[in-house]
């Protein structure tokens, strides 16, 4: 292992703050993979509860259930290393002031499910936090189809993106290409805090 | 006279609006992100902003899933 890099990507990781707008199949898969990476500080923002239908593709348990998102998933990251800064907010994010809780992190996940407010929650990153680096998903839905997804990177918006999937609403949620998507949202992030891998 | 969109050649009409480009390009799914010339366009100015000749634009479409 190379100890320096080790070392300098740990310091790195632990003074940043990743912003999470939804903690569904995206966003809570996508927290746990920052956590064990070092990340130090997050803010989480959801306003529903774990449901047992959510199991399926969420990264939550059983023994959740019933519990805000918001509290279940510090609950995780706090199992994972009890030396992490988490700042929740159970609320909906609401057309006009979206971009509130985000003002003061380093890189914003969208991991929303409506394409409706998946689209306004960008357009209110970019347009009212304007160097604020912002990574998100389209095209989750279905099986298979690794190789469809791309990034695309516009200034600071990175997307994680496959053009050619349905829409959730006609198609089915699976675990397999949804945590795929939440990592590949978790490796955006990194590579923008960290400056792309040499 | 022509403008890219999505790495498609495609002629410039003047005074053509991002909402008129959308529709001539059957552009139907539910919403976007657009960007001209790396500019976001925020969605109230669909309607009002015009594209220039020789832009090159940017048109991601979000669907539901998370």
């Amino acid at each position: 292992m190379d100890k320096k890099k080790s070392e300098k990507v740990k310091k790195k990781l632990k003074n940043s703050t990743v912003g999470i707008a939804g903690l569904g199949g995206l966003g809570s898969n996508a927290a746990i993979s920052l956590a064990r990476a070092g990340v130090g500080k997050f803010v989480l923002v959801d306003f529903d509860k774990v449901e047992e239908k959510n199991l399926d593709r969420q990264y939550y348990f059983l023994d959740q259930v019933g519990k805000l998102k918001v509290d279940a998933t510090k609950d995780n990251i706090k199992k994972i290393s009890t030396n992490v800064n988490v700042k929740t907010f159970n609320m909906k994010l609401i057309k006009g002031s979206m971009e509130k809780p985000f003002k003061d992190v380093d890189v914003v996940i969208e991991a929303l499910d409506n394409a409706e407010t998946k689209a306004a929650f960008i357009e209110e990153i970019l347009t009212k936090l304007k160097d604020k680096p912002i990574v998100a998903a389209s095209g989750v839905a279905g099986y298979g189809h690794s190789d469809r997804i791309v990034t695309k990177k516009l200034g600071n918006l990175c997307m994680c993106y496959d053009e050619l999937a349905k829409s959730s609403d006609d198609d089915i949620l699976m675990a397999p290409r949804v945590i795929l998507m939440a990592n590949w949202e978790a490796n955006l992030v990194i590579e923008i805090l960290l400056g792309e891998d040499k | 006279m022509s403008i890219d969109v999505n790495q498609k050649s495609v002629e410039w009409v003047e005074n053509e609006t991002v909402e008129q480009l959308l529709k001539r390009m059957k552009y139907t799914f539910p919403l976007v992100v657009v960007k001209i010339n790396d500019k976001v366009i925020p969605k109230k100015d669909f309607p009002v902003s015009i594209i220039p000749d020789n832009s090159k634009i940017v048109v991601l479409h979000m669907i539901s899933g998370g």
